[in-house]
């Protein structure tokens, strides 16, 4: 029973629609059947006790003067009737003598004359009692149900006298046929209704339970964390489930921006952890190597080397002065005294950057709307500037363009540089802004790192979009006022 | 439909009733009396037989149908009757009220039987003693083969008949008898033999519910009487034409269908032996 109740809405909405049209057809079939049933017997029963009062008025003279072939005569005349189908004929009538002792029997055969009878049979020894209860003349009709049979007794009497009792007796088998036919009309209703209300009932039934079963889907996969959006335009009312739509497609959203957040938070934070170490290993790193190096200074200054030990010594100052490159690129320090940034270093930038555009054939198309100094380290957006550019035109297919668009508003300052060609695979968005992550293999991976470390510490923020042919850097920076 | 057949039997009744009133409305109609002696129920060649007379005659006839005998008789004593075909128990009974007009013949012989008859589902019943204290049905108080003759049968074998049936009914014509001991109503009853050959000819699904357990000795065949008052000529006339149906190409076949061979003058010495059973019976 319980698997019942487990069952999808997909099932149960329409099984227990079906279930209550069946119930409530058969209910309707049942009543019409039942009224029937009923309609049939008060027919019957009128229509006896009317025969049975013509009888009796016809049976005091015959009884009055014995003529018993007069009174067969007259209880043989209904039974010659339309044909056995009619319910409302009778199977037998009997008239009594004042006791109860058989005068004359439509069916000889089966009861014949003279027979008593309280002694006819259990259904007779009932009505015989039933018929001396009342033995007074004006005695109402008595109708009794047995089993099988429907007897009705209506006394025979007239002018204060009572000869008798006439007895009709009714087959309820003949109920039968008539019976079957209302039966099955009210059968043929009731499936007539059925073919109409089931189709019906399904159709709704999915209807409203296939949107909550995608709710169920979706509610599901958000409790296991794939967050997708709500199955659109699966219910388009503004009933209950209509709300429920609505509400959990708000509740997506929210939990997808939260998500986001999330992540981007996840990544701050892994950048900034990844910035202090690096920060404090350059630290650590560069003290020795200052130490080393002028300790290698004071060795050559002190002279009387062979030239192979000088060789050696140029060769340790070359690695030396190479880790210290690295490890100053790596450290970023913004709190750099530094000019502000003028319309002049836009153009310096260019500058310097022609070579190698020209050596890959990319244009650089620059548009700013920087007039006066905007106050940003001039040396540090220098560095920005050029590690984006210079990113760009190595993404660049040749004969490329790059573009860089600068505004300056709001104390904000927007830096968008684009170009089209190979596009930022998917598995390195993540990682695009940690050290030592290169598109390609000429790079050392630390140009992006470095400008997301520069305008982390200006305290504005780098986004990059790629797709469709074309990668797109967007920093955003908070300007004061200028120096 | 009904009301049709209603409108039909109304047109019809002048006719039967009273005569074609265009042919001979001065005229008295002759009238007689038809009684259960004979199947009297069959309307169609009783109303050709009619016309057949009223042909012959050349005067209108109506056939006055009653169920009991006695009726027919006092008709007859009062004069509403001109002839009458009666059983041959009254004609003796009231022997000087009539007149002896014709006997009818059948099987070759001015006489009939009783026939004792019992359901067809008995089958054990061979003689009138098996039926002590049964339910026993009459054709007529006034009838010979239905009343007297089985009473004669039980005096003979030294049963008195008022006391020797349980119940015993009066069914007022030999058909009816058949019917009632056909249907069970009756354990056992009486029936002219005319009646009961008759119809096996023409009913036999009636007389196959019956089966006869004994006959009678033979009594003169139930006549046909006059009214003391018919004259002479009447009385000829009407004997007469009964007399020459056996001839008569149109008489015939009436004669066929009343299941007779023809009618004889008839004597009062065919009719001796109910006197003896009255007699006997202490009937009179």
């Amino acid at each position: 029973m319980r698997f019942l109740f487990n069952l999808s809405f997909r099932y149960k909405i329409p099984l227990w629609g079906s279930l209550l049209i069946v119930a409530a057809t058969l209910a309707v079939s049942a009543a019409l059947i039942a009224q029937a049933y009923n309609d049939l017997q008060n027919d019957l029963l009128n229509s006896s006790a009317n025969l049975g009062r013509i009888l009796a008025k016809n049976l005091f003279p015959a009884m009055l003067q014995e003529e018993v072939w007069r009174g067969f005569e007259i209880i043989r005349a209904p039974l010659h009737g339309e044909g056995a189908d009619n319910p409302i004929q009778p199977e037998m009538i009997l008239v009594l003598d004042r006791e109860q002792h058989v005068f004359v029997s439509s069916h000889p055969k089966l009861v014949p004359m003279l027979a008593d009878l309280s002694r006819l049979g259990e259904d007779y020894t009932h009505l015989s009692r039933l018929i001396a209860a009342r033995p007074q003349i004006d005695a109402p009709i008595i109708d009794y149900f047995s089993p099988l049979q429907i007897y009705i007794a209506v006394p025979i009497a007239e002018e204060g006298a009572r000869l008798g009792t006439l007895v009709i007796v009714h087959s309820k088998g003949v109920f039968l046929p008539r019976f079957r036919v209302v039966a099955w009309r009210s059968a043929v209703t009731g499936l007539l209704i059925l073919a109409i209300l089931l189709p019906i009932n399904w159709y709704w039934g999915r209807r409203t339970s296939v949107p909550l079963v995608e709710l169920a889907r979706g509610i599901g996969d958000v409790a296991r964390g794939v967050i997708e959006h709500p199955p659109a335009a699966t219910y388009l009312y503004q009933d209950e489930l209509g709300q429920l739509f609505e509400t959990y497609g708000v509740m997506v959203k929210a939990l997808q921006k939260k998500r986001l957040l999330e992540q981007e938070m996840i990544r701050s934070e892994r950048l900034a952890a990844i910035g202090r170490l690096s920060a404090g290993l350059a630290h650590e790193i560069n003290n020795p190597l200052g130490g080393m190096l002028v300790a290698l200074d004071n060795f050559k200054l002190r002279g009387g080397h062979d030239e192979r030990t000088l060789k050696t010594v140029a060769m340790i100052e070359r690695g030396l002065a190479q880790i210290r490159d690295t490890v100053g690129t790596m450290l970023v320090e913004a709190r750099v005294e530094s000019r502000d940034m003028a319309p002049q270093d836009l153009e310096d930038v260019q500058m310097l950057l022609a070579g190698e555009a020209h050596k890959r054939e990319v244009v650089i198309e620059l548009d700013s709307d920087i007039a006066s100094p905007v106050a940003l380290p001039a040396t540090l957006m220098r560095q920005v500037l050029i590690n984006l550019l210079l990113n760009a035109i190595h993404a660049s297919e040749p004969a490329g363009t790059v573009r860089c668009a600068m505004r300056h508003a709001d104390q904000r300052l927007t830096i968008e540089v684009e170009n089209a060609g190979r596009i930022v695979p998917p598995e390195m968005m993540a990682h695009l802004f940690e050290p030592f992550v290169s598109g390609d293999e000429t790079g050392h991976g630390l140009g992006l790192w470095v400008t997301y470390q520069i305008v982390s510490q200006l305290g504005g923020q780098i986004a990059v979009k790629s797709g469709d042919c074309l990668t797109r850097f967007v920093v955003l920076l908070p300007t004061g006022a200028t120096t | 439909m009904k009301r049709m057949i209603l409108c039909l039997l109304l047109a019809m009744m002048p006719g039967i009733v009273a005569g074609s009133p265009t042919m001979h409305a001065t005229e008295k109609p002759l009238r007689i009396g038809l009684t259960p002696t004979f199947p009297n129920d069959q309307y169609r060649p009783l109303e050709a037989w009619r016309l057949y007379m009223e042909r012959k005659l050349n005067r209108r006839v109506e056939f006055v149908q009653r169920d009991k005998y006695i009726e027919t008789m006092d008709l007859l004593r009062l004069k509403k009757l001109d002839f009458a075909w009666v059983c041959d128990y009254p004609y003796v009974y009231f022997k000087k009220q009539v007149r002896l007009l014709a006997t009818p013949v059948s099987a070759g012989r001015p006489y009939y039987r009783s026939y004792l008859i019992v359901p067809a589902s008995d089958k054990t019943t061979v003689s009138m003693a098996q039926l002590k204290g049964k339910i026993f049905a009459f054709t007529d108080p006034y009838s010979n083969t239905g009343y007297l003759a089985p009473r004669l049968m039980l005096h003979q074998v030294g049963e008195d008949p008022a006391h020797f049936f349980g119940k015993t009914f009066f069914a007022w014509s030999h058909r009816r008898v058949l019917e009632a001991v056909g249907n069970g109503l009756a354990d056992g009853g009486a029936v002219s033999s005319h009646v009961w050959e008759t119809l096996s000819i023409g009913k036999p699904e009636l007389t196959s519910t019956t089966r006869i357990v004994s006959k009678s000795e033979e009594y003169g065949f139930a006549p046909f009487v006059a009214q003391i008052g018919v004259s002479d000529a009447e009385f000829e006339a009407m004997r007469k034409l009964l007399l020459e149906m056996a001839t008569d190409p149109e008489g015939k076949p009436l004669l066929k269908e009343l299941n007779l061979d023809g009618f004889i003058a008839g004597d009062p010495q065919l009719y001796r032996r109910v006197e003896q059973v009255m007699r006997i019976l202490d009937e009179k």
